[in-house]
């Protein structure tokens, strides 16, 4: 109870922080900001699908669902606020992966990963060949409002930075409640021991359902942000590249936190960006060094650092 | 009737080519139990090294004929050194882990050498074209092809009989399906486990390096261009059964026919169609064609 309380607490002054300095931030660092939210909100659905013993590396197929779902919806259904876009987006994922999870929830381990990248494939092919989404070349996706104010120039910008940041608090207390519950207690025991779980009478492939559509609604709504963000969607977002980057953050980030795979995303990001800068063609080897060194030597994540500081100091 | 020759031909020429390529995909994953996404990277590598060496010999006036002789030499280069670099330098310490963190390991390296490829030779793109023009065409019927596609199926229909030899014909293959099933029997039994890991890996790299080095004089060769590849070796061989090379050569035919039929007769669904394959193959037997259901150990 009491670490509950500290958990929403934290995640508050997380927010408050977050839009607070939000004014102070240059410009490009708070699209990185804004960007690293999304991802992060990603990532957060892998730790829930990682913590029930899932890798997926078809994460992008719900990436690319909610991105273009915000945008499509924005035109046919005449949504032109943000907010109902992002809505829209997360809704759009979680419903293809209730019907994709009848059929994924009953693979494990290797087999889960590879179908959920030919999923994830035959999305991409499809958006590549689809001309009335434009194909290779994406459109453009450009909310009219942010809760009915103007959404035009700098003010749209920080909406929309400011939207990712209650989306992202909101998961995170939302996740870290669902995990504390007695449902969300299952996820390790599905990844430690199935067949207990189904001794004690609770249905694991329920459990694996669920998390699949959390996952994908968190994925969906990272996408649609994203896809704010930019102000433009393309099929790369379903490309297996993408999921890879995902899966990247996840292992960063380790499991033990709900907060950490939005440091992770915000130190991918900013390692993307300054590489970007100084060393375009070594950014992807630094990414694979780290990724190797925290698999090796960190198996909880870079977290893990933070966590035995902790506790060797109490 | 023409379309469909076509079709079969394309489909059979695009098959060995991802044979090549899946082969040590899959004998990796048969004997180490490691789904290796560096592999597109291997792929690349041989391709970057075939370019450059087709280039020195040529440009020193050697006769053409000898840039074959490279480009196999391209293959066994990048497999005796990257194979055991990796092998040795990084797998060997992840052995036991969790297959899906060796597919992570193999993931970071495949970002590693990415770049490493980026570092070494530059970002612009190389074109090694003369072995593929050398050979001429093969006129077949109304429909004319290259003989160096005739040279990949020869390539292609070689490694799988030499895989299919040395795995059932030779003591060698004999101690390898001993590590297959059984690697702490079989370490029991004197066997150099270490070493089986060590070969296969070379191999598989060499095969990986080999399709790379084969489609060097068809494309460009570019930073990148393994990425595709990983996905498309990932359908074959679990499209015909992860450890099995039958497996990848039913796979390979399966992908290349699918892939040549939907450019023929249906472009829009060309990308998907093999990944939609895929899919439903593991929909229905998600260990493949050709392997058999396995006991679930608790």
């Amino acid at each position: 109870m009491i670490r509950r309380r500290w958990t929403t607490a934290g995640l508050g002054i997380a927010l408050v922080a977050v839009v607070g300095v939000a004014p102070l931030l240059p410009r490009w660092s708070l699209f990185v900001v804004t960007i690293s939210l999304a991802k992060g909100l990603v990532a957060l659905g892998l730790l829930l699908l990682m913590r029930t013993g899932l890798v997926s590396f078809g994460q992008g197929l719900y990436y690319a669902v909610g991105a273009y779902a915000a945008g499509v919806g924005a035109e046919a259904l005449h949504l032109s606020d943000a907010v109902p876009m992002v809505i829209l987006g997360a809704l759009a994922a979680a419903a293809v992966a209730l019907v994709l999870g009848l059929l994924l929830a009953r693979y494990r381990a290797i087999f889960f990963a590879m179908l959920s990248l030919a999923f994830s494939m035959i999305l991409y092919g499809v958006l590549v060949k689809t001309s009335a989404f434009g194909s290779t070349d994406g459109f453009n996706v450009a909310p009219k409002s942010i809760l009915g104010f103007a959404a035009a120039g700098p003010a749209g910008r920080f909406g929309v930075y400011g939207v990712a940041a209650l989306c992202a608090f909101g998961a995170t207390l939302g996740i870290d409640r669902y995990l504390r519950s007695k449902l969300g207690r299952l996820a390790p025991a599905v990844r430690d021991n199935e067949l207990r779980v189904e001794y004690m009478g609770a249905s694991v492939r329920n459990v694996v359902h669920l998390h699949l559509v959390l996952a994908a609604a968190l994925a969906g709504l990272g996408g649609a942000l994203t896809a704010l963000a930019v102000g433009h969607v393309d099929p790369e977002m379903a490309y297996w590249t993408t999921s890879g980057e995902f899966v990247f953050i996840a292992i960063l980030s380790g499991t033990s936190s709900v907060a950490a795979p939005f440091v992770g995303a915000l130190l991918l990001e900013l390692l993307r960006s300054f590489a970007y800068e100084h060393a375009p063609n070594t950014w992807q080897l630094v990414m694979g060094v780290a990724m190797l060194g925290v698999i090796l030597f960190l198996p909880e994540g870079l977290w893990s650092l933070f966590r035995r500081r902790v506790r060797s100091a109490t | 009737m023409s379309t469909l020759l076509a079709v079969l031909v394309d489909g059979v020429i695009y098959a060995s080519w991802l044979f090549i390529i899946a082969a040590g995909l899959t004998i990796i994953y048969g004997v180490m139990r490691i789904l290796n996404m560096a592999h597109g990277s291997f792929y690349a590598l041989g391709a970057y090294a075939a370019a450059s060496l087709v280039g020195v010999w040529l440009r020193g006036g050697r006769p053409p004929m000898g840039s074959y002789a490279m480009l196999a030499l391209a293959a066994i280069l990048v497999g005796v050194v990257a194979g055991p670099v990796i092998e040795r330098g990084l797998l060997r310490f992840a052995y036991g882990k969790d297959e899906v963190v060796l597919v992570l390991i193999t993931y970071a390296v495949f970002l590693i050498l990415e770049d490493a490829v980026k570092l070494a030779w530059g970002v612009e793109s190389y074109f090694v074209t003369e072995p593929y023009g050398l050979l001429g065409n093969l006129e077949m019927g109304p429909l004319s092809y290259p003989v160096y596609s005739g040279v990949l199926v020869l390539v292609a229909v070689a490694v799988g009989v030499a895989l299919r030899w040395g795995i059932y014909g030779t003591r060698y293959g004999k101690l390898l399906t001993a590590v297959i099933h059984d690697r702490e029997v079989s370490a029991a039994l004197g066997i150099d486990v270490g070493r089986v890991y060590l070969v296969t890996f070379t191999l598989g790299t060499m095969l990986a390096a080999a399709g790379g080095a084969l489609t060097a004089p068809m494309v460009s060769v570019v930073p990148g261009m393994g990425v595709e590849v990983i996905v498309l070796a990932f359908a074959v061989v679990v499209i015909g059964g992860l450890g099995s090379v039958p497996g990848a050569a039913l796979g390979s035919l399966v992908v290349g026919l699918v892939r040549s039929a939907a450019v023929h007769w249906l472009p829009q669904v060309e990308l998907f169609s093999i990944y939609l394959v895929m899919a439903l193959v593991l929909a229905f037997r998600p260990r493949g064609l050709f392997v058999a259901a396995e006991a679930r150990k608790i």
